[in-house]
């Protein structure tokens, strides 16, 4: 209950999720859970082949068996100039294909039947004559003279390669490795993964005959700014599009991107005149919705004789696949990569990137990251592990000797980040005390001499998530704020609307408490609501952990208008001036004389039922939160790992990671997040990976072949926390879903290559599988 | 074909093809959509169901290879308002975010429960690892499971004490 002093539910408190009733009894509402009246279902013909020209499609079979309502060609999306898509990175990509197909998994043709056993049975009766083509599977592969052309589509394009991309100083930075002590170099292919969330991608398009609204349920992260690009896309007016975002089963950054599916149920709901439902199945999630990585990149670190980092020189081939779709703001083609100087004070950096088509999927989403920090904080915190191993220094010590020091905040990075804020020291120090390093190193030492091979990895990452603000930060020109609509009723009850959509984050209660602290309604009595266009303010969704940012400072904001107008409520009801009253948890009282007092309930009444002179009447506010700067969340994470010399086999002992994303606003589910984070850390560390043979086949096509950590496997995790708030958040708060799949994959891998350093192995590529691990050793000579 | 079997205690039949699997069954014709798809091919464990009282995995069956026997699906756990020992511990203990491998852990986690009422961690990771959770790292699912364990045995130890905690609908 609310007290003048104890509100239960306020910001720093673990109240349990609001959200869980439904989950916990299985009634979710996830998009595969919906039927409507006269629904048919929609299955996808896809290519077998990477490369190959498209002679014919002989659809007359399947047009004839049972229950089929109608087979889509490319050829008929064509008629009505809906062949093609625009991606989220000014690409095109083929919604259904009509001349080549590019990637192994593509879009060819779709059946519509009464049901979806109907419609997969009538799908393996299309045909498809095909003139296989060679394919190119990596960027070395779409560089040569020779390399067949992916492309041939887009006019003027002569080659497979996307784009160019620099940041950072080439000049001051070639002089700085000049005088170099020392240049360490690490070379580093962080492989492709896939996010797979557990609930795949689909949709329900319902195009009303008579109306013409399309409303479109659909596992959409961002469903506001998937119904801008559908109206771009359809020409349809934008009130005539209702996109409906229901429960999410994971997202990931899988479920950012328009896929062509969503895109041809639409078009024959509208064509038919009855709702279409597509799911996909699991393979399909995995060979042909977005992928994430598949960056190649080489990273140089110049370092002085005292061991102070001088400069850091980086070059990435990308690999894009079929079509350029990364979901990254358009400024940045390499996403928000340039963040690669990390957590170090390094005067002077150059960023290269090179972009390639090849004959894989296309997608580039920022898998539980935001927009390639991932790539970036992996690639110099490896480099750094490796330049201290090379340097004979510790690691804990390189890393705190170049430290940005805390001092230094507001602190501008070599390639023109602002850092909000940081205490980095402090951070490791923490880990390093959980950790009991120093017995620990003398105990890996002890452990060698025995022929144990065991080992320690560091990692101190920065992240840099919330974007926009949006003069800098748009997809497809959107601007990057969000927004909340707070609606109090007269019984002080409270509905919240918001531009952002979970996926499992627990928004529904921790927006709530946001309201709970800044307004006094306690959690119980707020209703949040995401995810339906038609109703909630809009917002360009939730992923690059820019929901608490973002979106949470909204929260603060718009409850902080109310609580404006709530206290010239109060003046009135109350008949003293404003200055006259002070703000209490919950209630507005006359200074001085606290029995003297309105709590937010009575004025919300009052908002409705006895308002000041001229005032308008109610209590709702609505606002739209452009941030003035992205937040740096950061932490020290540190991994123990034993290796069994036989087998290859990496064993975690132990994984502690402080992190520190400024004010913790539910810390049961902030700890939550890290937990999953650490976990799909591990997974891309050790083992999930999709690749492909030389002919670009996916090998990696479910999850008997894409390995997902289970809890067998999964280490269990040692957390601790510091507090450094964003200064420019209303909160202080920072944003923490990210965070530890970003920072964990080179704390793992750096145990490792910790561990094998005697042996003088200095790099393997993830996933760290035991097969890798015992042919390095075998390399080395050794045969235990 | 007929087929006919026991759902969370209740008589169901349906007239169906021989092929459709169990979950379709479930999902489509009794409309029991708790239990969810995640990969098709028996390795997430978001469609277990209990198969008289074994956990199994419903993508894997045909809906007539059940014929006559008893199903438990999520919807059968609570008791009216009343959720199960498993589900309060699971709301307790943070072990769920998205929610969609929920129904097929907390499943097996009852079974688990059922056949050992102690559990150690390492035999509860053992008997959720065929199940895939992408969200939770599953430290808290392991936590529900020991609260539900814990709950269940203070439960017996003072009878008739309530199986569980009471989380309000929305």
């Amino acid at each position: 209950m609310a007290t003048a002093t104890h509100m239960h539910g306020r910001i720093g408190e673990s109240i349990k999720r609001k959200e869980d009733a439904r989950f916990l009894r299985g009634k979710g509402n996830y998009l595969d859970d919906f039927v409507l009246p006269n629904m048919l279902e929609m299955a996808i013909l896809r290519s077998p082949h990477a490369h190959a020209r498209i002679n014919s499609i002989d659809t007359t079979a399947a047009s004839a068996m049972p229950g089929v309502i109608a087979v889509v060609t490319g050829e008929l999306m064509a008629q009505h100039k809906l062949a093609w898509m625009p991606t989220l990175s000014g690409d095109t990509q083929a919604v259904l294909a009509t001349d080549k197909v590019r990637f192994q998994g593509q879009e060819v043709a779709a059946v519509i039947a009464e049901t979806k056993y109907q419609a997969e049975d009538a799908r393996d009766a299309i045909l498809v004559d095909y003139e296989i083509l060679p394919a190119v599977t990596s960027p070395d592969g779409a560089k040569g003279a020779g390399a067949p052309l992916i492309r041939d589509d887009k006019e003027g394009q002569k080659d497979n390669h996307i784009y160019h991309w620099e940041a950072g100083n080439q000049a001051t930075t070639q002089a700085a490795f000049a005088t170099a002590h020392k240049v360490v170099r690490l070379t580093s292919f962080y492989p492709r993964c896939h996010p797979a969330p557990l609930e795949t991608c689909g949709c329900l398009a319902d195009v009303n005959s008579a109306t013409g609204k399309a409303t479109i349920y659909m596992t959409s992260q961002a469903p506001h700014a998937i119904r801008t690009v559908f109206a771009l896309v359809t020409g349809l007016p934008e009130q005539q599009i209702r996109i409906i975002s229901p429960d999410i089963g994971g997202g990931f950054g899988n479920k950012v991107p328009v896929y062509p599916g969503y895109v041809v149920a639409t078009a024959a709901s509208l064509l038919i005149g009855r709702p279409v439902k597509w799911v996909e199945d699991r393979s399909e999630n995995l060979i042909s919705t977005g992928f994430a990585r598949d960056y190649h990149m080489t990273g140089d670190l110049a370092v002085d004789k005292d061991g102070k980092m001088l400069a850091l020189r980086v070059h990435l081939d990308s690999d894009n696949g079929a079509f350029f779709s990364d979901a990254q703001p358009t400024k940045f083609k390499a996403g928000l990569f340039h963040i690669v100087t990390g957590s170090y004070d390094i005067p002077t950096a150059h960023v290269t990137a090179d972009g390639y088509y090849t004959n894989k999927a296309p997608g580039g989403v920022a898998y539980r990251c935001s927009f390639r920090v991932t790539e970036a904080s992996y690639l110099i915190e490896r480099l750094v592990t490796n330049a201290a191993i090379e340097l004979g220094i510790d690691q804990a010590e390189f890393r705190m000797k170049n430290f940005i020091k805390p001092e230094q905040f507001p602190y501008t990075s070599a390639t023109g980040w602002v850092y909000d804020s940081g205490d980095y020291p402090q951070a490791m120090n923490v880990a390093l005390e959980k950790l009991g390093y120093d017995q620990l190193r003398k105990d890996v030492e002890a452990r060698r001499k025995k022929g144990e091979v065991t080992g320690i990895g560091i990692a101190s990452f920065t992240e840099v998530v919330g974007a926009g603000h949006g003069a800098e930060f748009d997809i497809l020109g959107l601007r990057m704020f969000d927004s909340a609509e707070l609606r109090v009723h007269p019984t002080g009850k409270a509905l919240l609307r918001m531009g952002v959509k979970s996926q499992g984050q627990g928004h529904e209660t921790t927006f709530a408490q946001i309201v709970t602290e800044e307004l006094g309604i306690p959690a119980v009595d707020i209703a949040v609501e995401e995810g339906d266009t038609d109703t909630a303010p809009y917002g360009l969704g939730t992923y690059a952990s820019r929901s608490t940012p973002v979106a949470g400072a909204a929260t603060a904001m718009v409850a902080r208008k109310l609580r404006d107008k709530a206290r010239k409520i109060a003046s009135h009801l109350l008949e003293v001036d404003e200055e006259d009253l002070e703000w209490r948890v919950s209630r507005f009282q006359v200074k001085g004389s606290p029995d003297r007092a309105k709590t937010i309930q009575e004025i919300a009444f009052a908002a409705y039922t006895n308002l000041p002179e001229g005032m308008e009447a109610g209590l709702e506010g609505v606002h739209y939160y452009d941030p003035p700067n992205m937040t740096y969340p950061f932490g020290t994470y540190a991994v123990v790992v034993d290796i069994d010399k036989g087998t290859g086999q990496v064993n975690v002992r132990r994984m502690v990671a402080v992190d520190d994303c400024g004010v913790r606003i539910n810390p049961m589910i902030v700890e939550g997040q890290i937990h999953g984070g650490l976990t799909e850390g591990f997974g891309i560390a050790f083992m999930q990976l999709i690749t492909f043979d030389s002919e670009g086949n996916c090998i990696g096509s479910n999850f008997m072949d894409y390995l997902l950590p289970t809890a067998w496997e999964t280490p269990s995790f040692e957390l601790g926390e510091t507090v450094t708030p964003s200064p420019h958040h209303p909160l202080g708060a920072k944003g923490v879903g990210e965070s530890a799949t970003v920072g964990s994959p080179a704390a793992y891998v750096n145990a490792v290559i910790d561990a094998l350093s005697p042996y003088g192995i200095t790099n393997i590529d993830m996933p760290v599988g035991p097969d890798k691990v015992w042919a390095a050793l075998r390399s080395k000579g050794v045969t235990e | 074909m007929k087929v006919a079997m026991n759902v969370n205690g209740v008589a169901r039949s349906g007239d169906i093809e021989p092929r459709v699997l169990l979950v379709d069954f479930l999902r489509t014709n009794l409309r029991q959509t708790g239990t969810h798809v995640g990969c098709d091919t028996t390795s997430c464990g978001a469609c277990t169901v209990l198969l008289d009282g074994e956990p199994v995995k419903s993508c894997t069956l045909l809906a007539v290879q059940v014929q006559g026997r008893d199903i438990m699906t999520v919807e059968g756990l609570a008791q009216g308002a009343t959720l199960s020992p498993i589900q309060a511990g699971f709301h307790e203990e943070h072990g769920l975010q998205c929610g969609f491998c929920t129904p097929g852990m907390m499943l097996v986690g009852t079974a688990l429960l059922e056949r050992n009422p102690d559990p150690s961690e390492e035999e509860i990771r053992w008997a959720i690892s065929g199940n895939i959770c992408r969200c939770t790292g599953y430290m808290n699912i392991v936590k529900s499971i020991q609260h539900a364990a814990r709950a269940r045995a203070e439960a017996q130890a003072t009878p008739p004490a309530h199986a569980g905690v009471a989380v309000g609908g929305e």
